[in-house]
C-alpha cells in the first residue's frame, strides 16, 4: 500500500515537472493550438521544441500540425516558420539552407512533416535533399495514416489497420500492405544520424533532436504519434499507446549513428509485452482475429531480433 | 567572354545567362529540360569557374527546383530558375504557391510545346498553363528584349513581392545568335540595388514570422483579391521600369514603334485596316511582313500579366479588323490570348479572328503571315 502511494506521488511529481518543463516552450510554440484533446503529435512537438534554440527556422509540410497552429491571422509559432506545400518541405528547407549559407549563417533548419508527406508524396524530394547533404533535421510525426484528411491509409499504415481507404470487412482485414521501412531508406542515403522514438518518451525525443542538430549533414527522426480519431483511442490514452508500441517491440526506440545501430530499447533490460496489450486499446485493430494478431506478434518478434542491442 | 556592355553576337541562352550572372542572384536552382539547358549549364560553368558566387543547387526535378527557390526567397535571397514545357507544368503547384506567398521569384521560361504528343519545339502551350498562377508574365521578341526583361523583372519582383516569368521562344531565341548588348554589373546595380528585404518580411530568427499559414474563407478571398489588385497595379511600374532601363541601356531598334509603353508596342500606319496582335518572337516575322503590307499594323504584347486591357482597347477600338496570332490553343474554346482580348473589348464592332500558329514548332513564315492578313475578312478560329 505504502509502495503504491509512493509510486503515485512520484508520478504526480513527474507530471508536474513535465508541465513546468512544457511552459519553458514559450519561445517556440505557444499554447492555444487547436489540435484534438490528447493529440500525440502535439505532445511530441513540445518535446522537439524543448531541444531547439531560437536560432532556428522551421519548415512545416501540410498536415494537422500546420492546420492546427497557423490559422491566419493567428500563429502558435514563435520561431520563423514556413509552410509551402504538402510534398516539398525538403526542397523548401534546402532553399532556406542555401540562403543561410550564402550569408554565412549557421541557423538551424528543422523540417516537421507527417507520414503522408514523408513516406508517400514527399519521398522523392526528401531523397533529393539527402543527396545534397545539407545540415537539415527532418522530423516525421508518424500517425500511420493521413490524419488531417480523415484517416486514409498511407505508406506508413501498418498491416491490418482499419482506415477509411483500407476498411476492414467481410473480405478485408484492413490494410493489406506492410508499413514501409523509412529508417532503412534514410540509412541507404548515408545519413549519419537516424533515430526513432514515440510521443510517450519526451526526454528521449529531446535528446535525439539535440544530437541531430549537431550532426554534420542531414538527419532523420521518426516519432510515433498516436492519433486520437485515427487510432480510435481515448483522449487520455495516447501516451499509453505510444508506450505500449515500444514495450511490444513493434516500435522500439532506436538510434543509428554513422549507419550503425547505436541505441535501442530492445536490449538486455527489455521485457516484451504482448502486442495484444497495444492493439486492444485501439479501435483501428478491433476487428482482428487471433490468427491475425499472431501475425502482428510475429512482426514484433522479428523486430526484437533485428533491433536487439 | 568579358562581362561588359559592348554589342556581342551571341546565342540567346548565353545572353540570358550572362545577364542573370550580372544581376547577381544569391541562389540558383534548376532541372535540365530542352530547350532551357544552355542557360543553366552556362550558369553552372560560371559558378565552377569562380566567375559567379551564387549558390547553385542541383534539383532532382523541376518541382524541387521551384521549391528550392521558394525556400531561398522566403529566407530573403534573390533567386533564379529556368525551365520549359513539361518542367513548367510539373512546377505548377509551386508556381501558385510562390505567388500566394508573395515571393519575388524570377524565372526564364524557354517556351516549348506540351505533350502528348511529345514535342521539343517552340509554342506557348506551357506559358498559357500558368496564366492563372498569379505571376507577372513577359514575352520577349528578341535577344535584347530577353536581356532587358530579366533586369526589369527583378526590379518589379523585388519592389512588388511578385514572381515574374520571362518567356523566350525555345530554340527560336534560346538557340539562335543575334547582336545583343549585355548590361554590366555596375549598370545593373545602379538600376537594381542589392536585394535587402525588411526584417519581419522574411524568415529570420531575429524577427520571426509565420509564412504560409492556414486561411479560412473570411481571409482567403481578401488575399486573392489583393494579389489581383497588386498585379494590376504593377502595370504602371512596369511601364516606368521599362522606360528607366532603356535610358540606362539604349539599344538600336530596326523599326521605331508608333507607341511603346513597355507593356505593348504598336508598329504600323496611323489608321490601319487590320491590326495583328501577337506575342514573342513571331512579332519579328510580322514586322518583316509589314514592310510590304502598308494597311496593316502590329500590336505586340510584351506583358501578358498584367494584361494591358486599357492600352489595347485604345489602339484597337476603331480598327475594322483585328487578328490574334498565337502559339497556343485552349482546346474546345479559342486561343487564350484571343479570349482575353475579346473579353477586354466590349462593344467592338469590327471583324475579329483568331489564328493558331506555330504549334509544336510548325514554321511561321512571311508567306504564312501574308495569308493570314488576306484571311482577316472572315471572323473565327483558324489553324495554320
Amino acid at each position: 500500500m505504502i509502495i503504491i502511494f509512493i509510486l503515485e506521488a512520484a508520478e504526480t511529481i513527474y507530471t508536474v515537472a513535465i508541465l513546468i518543463n512544457m511552459n519553458q516552450n514559450k519561445n517556440k510554440i505557444s499554447s492555444g493550438h487547436n489540435a484534438c484533446a490528447g493529440c500525440g503529435q502535439l505532445s511530441a512537438v513540445q518535446a522537439v521544441m524543448r531541444a531547439l534554440n531560437n536560432d532556428t527556422i522551421l519548415v512545416n509540410a501540410t498536415g494537422c500540425l500546420e492546420v492546427t497552429t497557423s490559422a491566419h491571422p493567428q500563429s502558435s509559432w514563435r520561431l520563423p516558420w514556413i509552410h509551402s506545400l504538402f510534398e516539398n518541405s525538403a526542397s523548401i528547407a534546402s532553399g532556406i539552407k542555401a540562403a543561410l549559407n550564402h550569408n554565412h549563417k549557421n541557423t538551424k533548419v528543422v523540417i516537421q512533416a507527417g507520414d503522408g508527406g514523408t513516406y508517400d508524396i514527399g519521398i522523392g524530394l526528401i531523397s533529393g535533399m539527402w543527396e545534397r547533404n545539407e545540415n537539415i533535421v527532418y522530423i516525421c510525426y508518424d500517425t500511420e495514416a493521413y490524419s488531417n484528411t480523415g484517416i486514409q491509409a498511407s505508406g506508413s499504415t501498418p498491416w491490418g489497420a482499419n482506415t477509411v481507404t483500407t476498411p476492414s470487412g467481410e473480405k478485408s482485414i484492413g490494410s493489406q500492405q506492410s508499413k514501409k521501412d523509412m529508417l532503412t531508406i534514410a540509412l541507404a542515403h548515408g545519413l549519419k544520424y537516424v533515430a526513432q522514438s514515440t510521443s510517450a518518451f519526451p526526454d528521449d525525443i529531446s535528446n535525439k533532436v539535440k544530437k541531430a542538430l549537431v550532426t554534420i549533414g542531414p538527419s532523420y527522426i521518426q516519432i510515433l504519434s498516436p492519433c486520437v480519431p485515427g487510432w480510435k483511442i481515448k483522449t487520455d490514452e495516447t501516451t499509453k499507446a505510444a508506450r505500449l508500441a515500444v514495450k511490444s517491440g513493434l516500435y522500439p526506440l532506436l538510434e543509428y549513428t554513422e549507419g550503425k545501430l547505436s541505441n535501442s530499447s530492445v536490449n538486455a533490460n527489455f521485457q516484451a509485452d504482448s502486442v495484444n496489450e497495444y492493439l486492444k486499446i485501439q479501435g483501428r485493430f478491433r476487428h482482428l482475429k487471433t490468427e491475425e494478431i499472431k501475425q502482428i506478434q510475429n512482426l514484433a518478434d522479428k523486430n526484437i531480433e533485428r533491433y536487439y542491442l | 567572354m568579358p562581362l561588359n556592355n559592348k554589342t556581342q553576337f551571341i546565342e540567346g541562352s548565353r545572353a540570358i545567362s550572362l545577364t542573370v550572372a550580372n544581376i547577381r542572384p544569391d541562389v540558383v536552382s534548376a532541372y535540365p529540360i530542352t530547350p532551357q539547358t544552355h542557360i543553366v549549364e552556362d550558369l553552372a560553368q560560371m559558378k565552377a569557374g569562380g566567375k559567379a558566387d551564387f549558390e547553385y543547387l542541383r534539383a532532382e526535378s523541376e518541382f524541387a527546383a521551384a521549391s528550392i527557390v521558394v525556400g531561398a526567397a522566403a529566407a530573403g535571397s534573390r533567386v533564379y530558375s529556368a525551365t520549359s514545357s513539361q518542367g513548367l507544368i510539373l512546377m505548377m503547384e509551386v508556381l501558385y504557391n510562390a505567388a500566394g506567398l508573395r515571393l519575388p521569384l524570377v524565372m526564364t521560361v524557354a517556351n516549348r510545346a506540351v505533350g502528348a504528343p511529345i514535342n521539343i519545339w517552340n509554342d506557348h502551350s506551357d506559358a498559357m498553363a500558368m496564366r492563372d498562377a498569379g505571376w507577372l508574365m513577359l514575352f520577349a521578341e528578341n535577344h535584347q528584349e530577353a536581356v532587358d526583361f530579366h533586369v526589369i523583372a527583378y526590379k518589379l519582383a523585388e519592389s512588388h513581392n511578385l514572381p515574374v516569368a520571362i518567356n523566350v521562344d525555345g530554340f527560336v531565341l534560346t538557340h539562335s545568335y543575334e547582336n545583343v548588348i549585355i548590361p554590366g554589373r555596375q549598370e545593373i546595380k545602379k538600376y537594381l540595388p542589392a536585394y535587402k528585404p525588411a526584417p519581419g518580411t522574411y524568415l529570420n530568427p531575429q524577427k520571426p514570422i509565420t509564412l504560409g499559414g492556414f486561411f479560412t474563407p473570411e481571409h482567403y478571398w481578401l488575399e486573392k483579391k489583393k494579389l489581383d489588385e497588386d498585379i494590376k497595379r504593377a502595370a504602371s511600374d512596369l511601364s516606368r521600369a521599362y522606360r528607366d532601363w532603356k535610358k540606362i541601356l539604349p539599344s538600336p531598334i530596326s523599326i521605331k514603334p508608333k507607341f511603346d509603353n513597355g507593356l505593348i508596342e504598336y508598329c504600323g500606319p496611323n489608321k490601319p485596316k487590320t491590326i495583328l496582335i501577337a506575342m514573342g518572337s513571331v512579332a519579328g516575322t510580322i514586322k518583316e511582313t509589314l514592310k510590304t503590307e502598308k494597311d496593316t499594323g502590329l500590336l505586340k504584347i510584351r506583358s501578358f500579366r498584367p494584361f494591358p486591357a486599357q492600352d489595347l482597347r485604345r489602339i484597337i477600338k476603331n480598327c475594322p479588323r483585328i487578328a490574334v496570332l498565337e502559339k497556343a490553343i485552349s482546346a474546345g474554346a479559342y486561343g487564350p490570348l484571343y479570349s482575353e482580348l475579346i473579353g477586354s473589348l466590349p462593344g467592338y464592332r469590327g471583324i475579329s479572328s483568331n489564328h493558331i500558329i506555330g504549334l509544336g514548332g510548325r514554321d511561321v513564315s512571311v508567306a504564312t503571315i501574308k495569308k493570314i492578313i488576306n484571311s482577316t475578312g472572315k471572323a473565327g478560329l483558324k489553324f495554320w
